[in-house]
């Protein structure tokens, strides 16, 4: 039986079903029975969630401007 | 990819001028797209190809790929290991000593509000460089674990070694923001 610990240790690798189906079943064990677990494995997954919508911070407005312009030459060329 | 570049770069002006850089090359080698990767994926191949020139010119990554599989390798306490028992426990050997639970019960407004956004990219702003650079890459902007060891040439394992890392400690910064309620 795997501890909590050890869980804690595989979760990246159960997420990214990176495990082997051995360690796969061992670990879908545990968690069937530790609703601690259960509760952190949900965290992980809530966080990868949550992680993809911070959207990209913006470029400053010289940056935009030179971004901008270098578009305009470039559509003109084009 | 301002937040990408800064993983090889100084300073935020210069990684804002790579970003600028990667604009422009790409706008230039628009009709050289052959569409065999996504357009995104595409932007930032060059985006990192030009944050690595630049950084090397800064000296600060002559071999980033190496430093990021060193900083893989290199032990880091283990996270956690505060929350259980000891191994030696008579009844509950390295369990957890309280209650873990999922954030099911907050209100999905909680979860998408900018402070939870703020709450990650604080988190992943003080994360050491390998981490920082995985999970910007596999986080937010959604590189498979593929695309992330190509470009950064390291290695399966030491990729996955990383996310872990990053994601063990941004999952600990949003249990200490969104428990700030007291409630559990």
């Amino acid at each position: 039986m795997l501890s909590c610990r050890e869980i804690v240790q595989l979760a990246t690798e159960y997420l990214e079903g990176a495990l082997p189906v051995q360690d796969r079943l061992r670990f879908e064990r545990h968690i069937a029975i530790c609703p601690a677990c259960r509760g952190f494995l949900a965290q992980m997954r809530e966080t990868h969630r949550l992680s993809g919508q911070v959207t990209e911070e913006s470029l400053s407005p010289e940056a935009r401007e030179v971004l901008l312009s270098a578009f305009r030459d470039w559509e003109r060329e084009g | 990819m301002l937040r990408t570049a800064r993983a090889w770069v100084g300073s935020r002006a210069v990684a804002e001028e790579v970003v600028q850089e990667t604009w422009l090359s790409a706008l230039r080698s628009l009709d050289r797209f052959e569409g065999r990767s996504s357009l995104k994926t595409w932007l930032f191949t060059i985006l990192v190809n030009a944050a690595r020139r630049q950084g090397a010119r800064e000296d600060r990554s002559a071999s980033f790929s190496e430093l990021l599989a060193r900083e893989a390798e290199a032990g880091e306490p283990e996270p956690l290991a505060s929350r259980f028992f000891d191994a030696a426990h008579p009844r509950w050997p390295s369990c957890w000593t309280t209650v873990v639970a999922a954030w099911d019960r907050l209100p999905e407004e909680r979860l998408l509000a900018g402070e939870t956004r703020a709450t990650v990219e604080a988190a992943v702003e003080s994360l050491p460089a390998g981490q920082h650079v995985v999970f910007t890459l596999r986080e937010f902007e959604g590189w498979s674990a593929e695309e992330v060891r190509n470009a950064l040439e390291i290695s399966d394992s030491n990729q996955r070694v990383l996310l872990h890392r990053a994601r063990l400690k941004v999952r600990a910064a949003l249990e200490r923001y969104l428990g700030e309620d007291g409630e559990e």
